[in-house]
């Protein structure tokens, strides 16, 4: 008999494994769902697979009458346009803030503390002085995921900073390298797959402050919608809302996973992936 | 021409004393071995000959100027380990440094002069055994191959002082006497002064023009910190004397090694052929 750990499912098995709980969700699910409209047909609590087929036809498939719209698109969009701009600002400020704070003494001694500080503070804390300074617009929703998201990226990447080992520092400089050649050829590729891994791993906090800032003060977003048809206990909406921003969530971080295999292939190879 | 002397050093950390009034002069072309217990601050006096560390007192100069505070291309290095940048590839390694010079802004070449760049760290990457790895990361290359390209990557820039600490101490044996005819070959090539930090005596009296023996000269049992070390035995190897580095001597490769050894121990075959199944490596 095998010890546990020396036990590794091939890959056929593997899949299984994966699918399984999901499998094991769906069917209690079902189950569940049955045996609550048997009980009571106006059940609004755990609706059936068909009044979910109904309610993603209806806003997905179906232009809405008062916009003109598909919802789950539009909202969709709106969604993704603030995650793409609160994280594309972040992960800008954690490269001109995060590398330098990292690498230079002087100003990691000026940014270390007050970074640090910054990002002990609850963000949803925050959410009505952004609300406002920055009024019920797009960018108080922005600035919210920036703030939740910036401090932690610039910390992480600054810490992988301060870990390159000393000596490919000095050799850089044995070589002719200025503090900016450095910086752009030496510290920066070699933080690149430690961003990822961070970028990925905020992308849970991404959503939370997205969803919280969308539900609070919004006219269009997957949390807004959310958060309007709840008031009808339309669990037929919410439930796919909720899967399909899952679905989105995963995506991301399986794209990101793979971008960063992509532009920094001697990780990959260091780590036996490639 | 590259003299270096070091006068009076002495390096404190802290309360630590480490080294203690070290003087040495090292003319043009010398290959300086320095040997000495773990601990006794070979790897510190390294590292002032390279300003990464600041001496405490006393001053070093080469060619008669004080050492510029910052590691500068004059003086290339070696290190036993995190040498080369693991995310480029041998050929990207050897070629940054000129590119450096070369693009202050990008650090990167185009069009003619980076072929005539490439072709020569090619040329550079083939001396030293890896022409066919040019474009292998160092994680794909053994230990023998990362510190070669280490080698290419500092000789490039012809530094006039090359340090070097315990560049062969990962290798096995064969791999190592390869390593030893590199680099005295390129040491006879290359007009520089070597300073060479190692654990291995055998090696130093192959390599070295001179060696230099770093200990603590007193000892204090109560207070070991309160003394440091300093240069116990400085010798000039005479060149007439050494025995020919084996030029054309086939590459003796591990199974020959262990050939010879298990003959000399009068070992009993206990399983295998005549020759022994020792793994069979290309040196490097
Ligand atoms: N940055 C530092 N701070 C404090 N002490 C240090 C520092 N660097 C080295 N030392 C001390 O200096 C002494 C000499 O260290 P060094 O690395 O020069 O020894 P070494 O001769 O190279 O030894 P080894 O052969 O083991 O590499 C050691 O006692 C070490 O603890
Ligand atoms: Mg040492």
């Amino acid at each position: 008999m095998k010890r546990a750990v020396n036990y590794r499912p091939d890959r056929a098995t593997g899949a299984f494994l994966a699918l399984l709980p999901f499998a094991f969700a769906l069917v209690a699910y079902f189950l569940a769902s049955e045996a609550r409209l048997a009980a009571n047909p106006a059940d609004r609590l755990m609706p059936s697979f068909g009044a979910f087929a109904d309610a993603i036809e209806q806003f997905a498939f179906t232009e809405n009458r008062r916009t003109g719209e598909y919802l789950l698109w539009s909202d969709t969009a709106i969604s993704l346009r603030r995650i793409a701009i609160g994280l594309g600002v972040s992960v800008l400020l954690c490269i001109v803030v995060g590398v330098p704070a990292g690498f230079l003494p002087v100003l990691s001694r000026l940014l270390g503390p007050f970074v640090a500080a910054l990002s002990l503070i609850p963000p949803l804390a925050v959410l009505p002085i952004l609300f406002i300074v920055f009024g019920l617009g797009e960018l108080a929703k922005v600035a919210l995921i920036v703030f939740g998201v910036a401090p932690f990226l610039i910390r992480d990447v600054a810490l992988a900073v301060q870990q390159i080992p000393r000596e490919l520092i000095v050799k850089a400089q044995t070589l002719g390298a200025s503090t900016w050649q450095m910086m752009t050829l030496v510290v920066f590729p070699q933080v690149l797959p430690r961003l990822f891994d961070s970028l990925r791993l905020s992308l849970g906090a991404t959503w939370l402050f997205l969803i919280a800032a969308e539900a609070i003060a919004s006219e269009g977003g997957l949390g807004y919608r959310i958060f309007l048809v709840r008031r009808f206990l339309a669990m037929d909406v919410i439930l796919p809302y909720v899967a399909w921003i899952t679905l989105l969530a995963f995506l991301m971080d399986w794209g990101l996973a793979r971008l960063s295999r992509r532009l920094a292939r001697w990780r990959a190879i260091e780590k036996g992936e490639a | 021409m590259t003299e270096i002397v070091v006068r009076n050093l002495t390096k404190r950390y802290g309360d630590a004393l480490i080294l203690e009034n070290v003087s040495v002069d090292l003319p043009d072309h010398e290959f300086c071995v320095v040997l000495g217990p773990s601990g006794a601050g070979k790897t510190t006096f390294l590292r002032i000959l390279l300003s990464q560390e600041r001496p405490t007192s006393g001053e070093v100069l080469i060619d008669g100027a004080p050492l510029d505070p910052e590691p500068q291309p004059d003086r290339g290095v070696v290190f036993q380990r995190y040498s080369v940048f693991p995310h480029m590839t041998a050929l990207q390694n050897v070629m940054f440094g000129p590119q450096l010079r070369a693009a202050p802004v990008t650090g990167r070449l185009w069009g003619a002069r980076r072929r005539a760049l490439r072709e020569r760290a090619a040329a550079l990457l083939g001396d030293v055994g890896l022409g066919h790895a040019l474009d292998k990361y160092p994680a794909q290359l053994s230990g023998g191959m990362q510190q070669r390209l280490a080698i290419a990557q500092t000789l490039i820039m012809e530094p006039k002082v090359l340090l070097l600490d315990e560049p062969f101490g990962a290798l096995d044996p064969s791999t190592r006497k390869a390593m030893h005819r590199l680099i005295v070959d390129l040491w006879a090539r290359n007009r520089m002064t070597v300073v060479m930090v190692t654990h291995d005596i055998e090696e130093a009296f192959i390599l070295g023009t001179r060696i230099l023996m770093v200990d603590k000269r007193r000892r204090d049992p109560h207070a070991p910190q309160a003394w440091g070390s300093g240069i116990v035995e400085d010798i000039r190897l005479d060149p007439a004397k050494k025995p020919p580095m084996p030029e054309e001597e086939r590459e003796e490769d591990m199974a020959a090694i262990f050939a010879r050894h298990r003959a000399r121990a009068g070992a009993a075959l206990v399983a295998g052929a005549e020759a022994p199944p020792a793994p069979r490596r290309a040196a490097g």
